[in-house]
């Protein structure tokens, strides 16, 4: 069984939780990228027949342990906010297809919108030990939501965007996606509400840049069984559904299909 | 009792199984997934996701909601078409795994159901179909079948006739009847009865004020349904003579040792494998370790052990 437990669990903002974990697997061994998930059991009843799916936020190779970041805002996510250090953890993972950092780019383009900031930390740590230089447009709706500012500051040039402007810039992320702005960026990574994918998308795709868009359904069995988190992607010419669990969550930007 | 000492065997279409605990169709996909956690013979047989004539799409999104000890879904039966499944996924499959396959058979209209059937005949690398007459997320076909005992005897006497492989005929609770509907499909030839699929359930988005799942309705599963089906089974192993194999909210050996008892002689289990893809290899070492416990020397002789009626039916 995939037990494993909890090192330290702290709430970092209204309802946001950073939590570590040991990690299932040798995370030397196994390998893994940001943008992958873990898929986490609730209780270890059946009382709670799905996992929650918390993306990969940081991963620390000396003590082989994972932190992810996430918002409490349902009955089982709470519960799993209550877990404290030392309680067991079922924990499926690292599952997913993540990010992919391209060796060469000069400057690149981090977009994340609310929950979707924190696995956007993991990929600015590897930008930065490839040598890239990354803008991080990071949306929160107000300031008491905002989340993993100073973690960000080492790897990356950061704007801070509040719908309230309560923190930073007054705003929507796709306000600050201005040419004179970007200047030098090859490529952008999103992760953050399907509006906003979509956004960033329109407004990018205009421009010809590349990117990934790290694709939030509603997830089942995470391991690619049940197809109830699929998204619209055309690849090699045809649009099918395809599981965001198994071939995504993230997907080359250019292969969303948005309804 | 050792409980490598209990015989785990049981036997229905003429298939013996190493023990009684398969996947349940749309909760396995077609076993790529789940080889990666466990080896598959330790399964008594494998069901496969619903296969339709042409590939299917499925339902828009959300297809998946979490209830109270259970879960709704609107998948729509996504599955790549019977051609692509024939092709690709019962040949793997069949390397993978040494045990039975059954493949889940759906469509709109007979004649759908009849040209998976004849593309099924063709392969040699599936033991059963299970024909999924129950599935509440396709509009016409599909439950329509499963709803008028007429209508789906109709539907099983011809599928009889065009299929070389038995034929189990997998029931919806979403019934008056649920035993007109299984004597129904007995009558027209049924080699087993599997049961249940599905409730039909809804939740609300409130603060969008419209129901969450894309499709609107979806199919409950989940332990928030097993005392449901467990009295379906009851009921129906106590009416027909064909082998009933027992379906819904299955997640511990207990939990499977009642529906054998009710009368069912093998069961699957569903949405369990998403809250722990590790369950089915879990509940055939708790059947095992029960057996042992109880002086049970052989699991079948647990089958109808709580259901007086029942008819116990082995063609072993």
């Amino acid at each position: 069984m995939p037990q494993t437990e909890v090192i330290a669990q702290e709430a970092i903002a209204d309802g946001v939780y950073r939590m570590v974990f040991r990690a299932p697997v040798d995370l030397k061994k196994n390998g893994y990228a940001p943008g992958q998930f873990w898929h986490i059991r609730v209780t270890d009843s059946f009382d709670f027949t799905l996992r929650r799916p918390l993306s990969l936020c940081q991963a620390d190779l000396d003590n082989n342990t994972v932190t992810v970041v996430y918002r409490a805002q349902g009955e089982g996510t709470r519960r799993i906010a209550a877990k404290r250090p030392g309680d067991a953890l079922d924990v499926l993972g690292p599952l997913g297809r993540g990010f992919s950092v391209h060796d060469g780019d000069g400057r690149v383009l981090l977009v994340g919108g609310g929950i979707g900031v924190p696995p956007l930390l993991e990929l600015a740590h590897q930008l930065a030990a490839h040598g890239i230089r990354a803008l991080a447009i990071l949306g929160f709706q107000t300031a008491s939501q905002a989340v993993l500012l100073d973690d960000f500051a080492p790897y990356a040039e950061v704007i801070v965007v509040t719908d309230d402007g309560t923190l930073g810039e007054r705003g929507r992320v796709t306000d600050f996606l201005q040419p004179e702005r970007l200047q030098g960026v090859v490529r952008y990574y999103a992760c953050g509400p399907t509006p906003m994918l979509k956004a960033v998308k329109d407004v990018l795709a205009v421009r010809g840049l590349p990117g990934y868009l790290s694709l939030e359904e509603r997830m089942g069995c995470g391991i690619g069984l049940c197809a109830g988190c699929v998204h619209k992607i055309a690849r090699d010419g045809v649009v099918r559904p395809l599981k965001t669990c198994r071939e995504g969550p993230v997907f080359p930007a250019a292969e969303v299909v948005f309804a | 009792m050792n409980s490598g000492e209990v015989d785990l065997r049981v036997s229905f279409c003429g298939l013996t199984l190493n023990n009684p605990v398969m996947p349940a169709s749309g909760c396995f996909s077609y076993g790529r997934e789940m080889k990666d956690f466990y080896d598959l013979n330790l399964l008594g047989a494998v069901v496969v996701k619903a296969t339709t004539l042409a590939e299917r799409e499925g339902n828009p999104t959300p297809r998946v909601a979490e209830t109270p000890a259970g879960m709704l879904n609107s998948i729509g039966l996504q599955n790549p078409g019977v051609s692509r499944v024939v092709r690709e996924e019962l040949p793997y499959l069949r390397r993978v795994a040494a045990v039975p396959v059954i493949v889940n058979v759906a469509g709109t209209m007979v004649e759908d159901y009849v040209a998976v059937v004849e593309a099924l005949n063709h392969s040699a690398d599936l033991d059963a179909i299970e024909l999924n007459i129950s599935c509440p997320n396709v509009k016409c076909g599909g439950i329509q079948f499963g709803t008028d005992p007429t209508m789906a005897a109709d539907m099983v006497r011809t599928m009889k006739c065009a299929s070389r492989y038995p034929v189990i005929v997998k029931l919806s609770p979403n019934v008056t009847s649920i035993v007109d509907m299984a004597q129904a499909c007995e009558k027209a030839g049924a080699d087993a009865i599997s049961l249940i699929n599905t409730l039909i359930g809804m939740q609300i988005d409130i603060e969008k004020k419209r129901p969450l799942l894309g499709n609107g309705i979806g199919g409950l599963s989940g332990p928030a349904i097993k005392p449901v089906a467990l009295r379906m089974v009851y009921e129906v192993a106590a009416s027909v003579s064909v082998p009933v194999i027992g379906i819904g909210g299955i997640a511990t050996g207990r939990d499977a040792i009642e529906f054998l008892q009710a009368g069912a002689t093998a069961v699957q289990v569903g949405t369990a494998n998403f809250t722990d893809p590790y369950v089915c290899p879990r509940i055939v070492d708790e059947v095992r370790s029960w057996c042992a416990l109880h002086e049970v020397a052989r699991v079948r002789d647990l089958i109808g052990a709580a259901n007086p009626r029942a008819r116990r039916v082995t063609d072993g």
